[in-house]
């Protein structure tokens, strides 16, 4: 090592830190490179009597990944189940390789995952668009646990709305438009998984699962994540409303937003002003709506 | 407790760390803690439950931040963003000192979430020196260096880990959070004699005191947080009492955790070490 600087040395060792282990999980013989670990090691670490300089490296190389698919296991325990621990290791192995960790804290580590989904089917056993769907479910959790709380609209803004007003979407809102009813699948495999660590003790262990039996069929399903006094709650909106309220947040105006989320609806005009009604007491009720742009009527 | 400058002058006693399956007993049964260390990381989002809790556990305790991501040693510059989001909660919970691991973690803006061992070198001192100036400049707190828990030493190492860590916090003018468990696991994964250690920390300078259980494998002991505080650090732990005095201590338990009154006993036992040292402070 002598030479190394300190920042070449880092750059070195998180390198080898990071690289998968092998199906034992032991630390692997070789690098991406073609350099033996062994050597690799040897270049910065210092043997003792009882370890090797790789048998030191593999104790870190070890711990890192079983954090790391620790802490996505943590996220995403129905994602686990749907897959099974191998597929959802393998996975997350995958994931992990070509997106390590770029935040201090491990509660972004599940960020880029549903839309790495997308781009590898391959890693999605035979239920692929329940594994994405159940993803972006947990992953929306993730989210709506521990975002900010806007300022909500009062009623006097609310009455100050006209068509070209612009609403913001409240912070913790996950809006998702699902080819299953995931959320009862997230549901019901979330009790499964307290289930099984109250019945194990303190918390369930990572160990080997095979994938769930499920009986669910495909429905689309329109949902709403979200907190409300601390707690996640989940909501089935319509069609209409997710059309509405995604336009909403991608800033189209509220006369906008209204036309789009009406596109190709079932809701007949008549029965449109009891349905706005309707959803803008619900949404105002959950403080979904945040801070508009009032604009001074002309 | 007789504080130093290095935690503010606080009268911190014997503190647990604040886990969440903790909370419900916490907030009804209202234990007689005198203080909770958080992990910073845990509280720097924006909403949500985990910053509700924080908020209720404050209303009734004194809470101290003790930090995992900082990556002192780690050879490029700090995060902004980390530090601007670290100090929004310094001034929310009103910490009176920080702390966070002499270790590195990350390169290029890839992070471990490990704590790194640095190689005892002179430009490791240099570096990770300056970054906890730099932090301590930012955050306008006493900042505290842990030392760490490590499995694997350098062939470039130019000294040994005592003599690392007190150029260190000489030349960053910071405190030092005194992990005597880990001095105990680094002892026997490198053959040194803790008490070695223990007697060349500059006893002025120490902030805090953390004690913790270990797990022992074949050919080495892994920090795992997960047990009760064993007798060799036991008498780590007075012998470090005695050098410096009555100091604000904590006990760390967080893989396979009991209840709380189970935590809490093992903690109070840290009791009668600190108040023999304020007897003897006395006379």
């Amino acid at each position: 090592m002598s030479g190394m600087s300190l920042e070449t040395m880092q750059r070195r060792m998180l390198a080898a830190v990071m690289q998968p282990l092998t199906p034992e999980d032991t630390m692997r013989e070789r690098n991406e490179a073609g350099e033996r670990m062994a050597d690799v090691a040897a270049e910065f670490v210092a043997p003792n009597d009882r370890l090797t300089a790789f048998e030191r490296l593999e104790i870190y190389n070890r711990q890192y990944w079983f954090r790391l698919l620790g802490a996505l296991g943590e996220d995403f325990p129905a994602l686990r189940r749907v897959l099974g621990s191998r597929r959802f290791d393998a996975l997350a192995v995958a994931y992990l390789k070509e997106h390590p960790s770029r935040s201090f804290t491990l509660r972004n580590l599940g960020r880029e995952l549903v839309g790495w989904m997308r781009k590898h089917p391959e890693y999605l056993g035979r239920r692929k668009r329940l594994a994405l769907d159940v993803a972006r479910v947990e992953w929306a959790c993730v989210e709506a646990f521990d975002n900010g709380e806007l300022a909500p609209l009062t009623a006097e803004e609310i009455g100050d709305l006209h068509g070209g007003s612009r609403l913001g979407l409240q912070a913790h809102l996950q809006l998702l438009e699902l080819d299953f009813p995931a959320d009862d699948v997230v549901l019901e495999l979330h009790q499964r998984e307290r289930k099984g660590a109250s019945e194990g003790g303190a918390r369930p262990e990572m160990g080997e699962m095979k994938p769930e039996a499920l009986d669910v069929e495909r429905r689309r399903t329109w949902l709403a994540v979200h907190r409300a006094d601390g707690s996640l709650y989940y909501r089935r909106i319509t069609k209409e409303e997710y059309q509405t309220l995604t336009a909403l947040g991608r800033g189209l105006g509220l006369g906008e937003a209204l036309g789009a989320g009406f596109r190709r609806s079932r809701i007949g005009p008549a029965e449109r002003p009891a349905a706005l009604q309707e959803w803008f007491a619900h949404w105002a009720g959950l403080s979904w709506l945040t801070k508009p742009e009032i604009e001074e009527r002309a | 407790m007789a504080g130093n400058r290095f935690n503010a002058n606080q009268d911190h006693g014997v503190g647990v760390g604040l886990r969440i399956p903790h909370y419900d007993h916490i907030f009804r049964e209202k234990p007689a803690v005198d203080w909770f260390e958080i992990i910073s990381e845990n509280y720097m989002v924006d909403g949500g439950r985990p910053l509700a809790m924080l908020d209720r556990i404050m209303e009734q305790y004194r809470v101290v931040q003790h930090g995992v991501s900082m990556y002192f040693g780690s050879a490029q510059a700090a995060d902004l963003e980390h530090l601007r989001k670290l100090k929004r909660l310094v001034k929310r919970t009103g910490t009176p000192w920080l702390s966070d691991h002499l270790c590195w973690g990350s390169v290029d803006g890839t992070y471990s979430h490990d704590l790194l061992p640095l190689p005892y070198t002179w430009e490791a001192v240099e570096k990770t020196a300056a970054r906890i100036r730099e932090v301590q400049d930012f955050l306008e707190i006493p900042v505290a260096v842990e030392n760490v828990s490590s499995y694997a030493a350098y062939t470039q190492s130019e000294m040994t880990e005592w003599e690392f860590l007190n150029e260190v916090v000489e030349r960053a003018d910071c405190g030092i959070l005194l992990d005597v468990n880990n001095i105990y696991v680094s002892s026997v994964n490198h053959d040194f004699d803790p008490m070695e250690y223990v007697n060349a920390v500059p006893a002025e300078r120490v902030a805090q005191m953390h004690i913790a259980g270990h797990s022992k494998y074949e050919k080495y002991i892994l920090d795992t947080h997960d047990h009760p505080v064993i007798d060799p650090v036991w008498a780590l732990y007075a012998r470090a009492v005695d050098r410096c005095g009555p100091t604000p201590t904590l006990l760390e338990w967080d893989d396979r955790i009991p209840s709380f009154d189970e935590v809490w006993a093992e903690a109070r036992k840290a009791e009668r070490y600190l108040v023999a040292a304020q007897e003897v402070g006395a006379r």
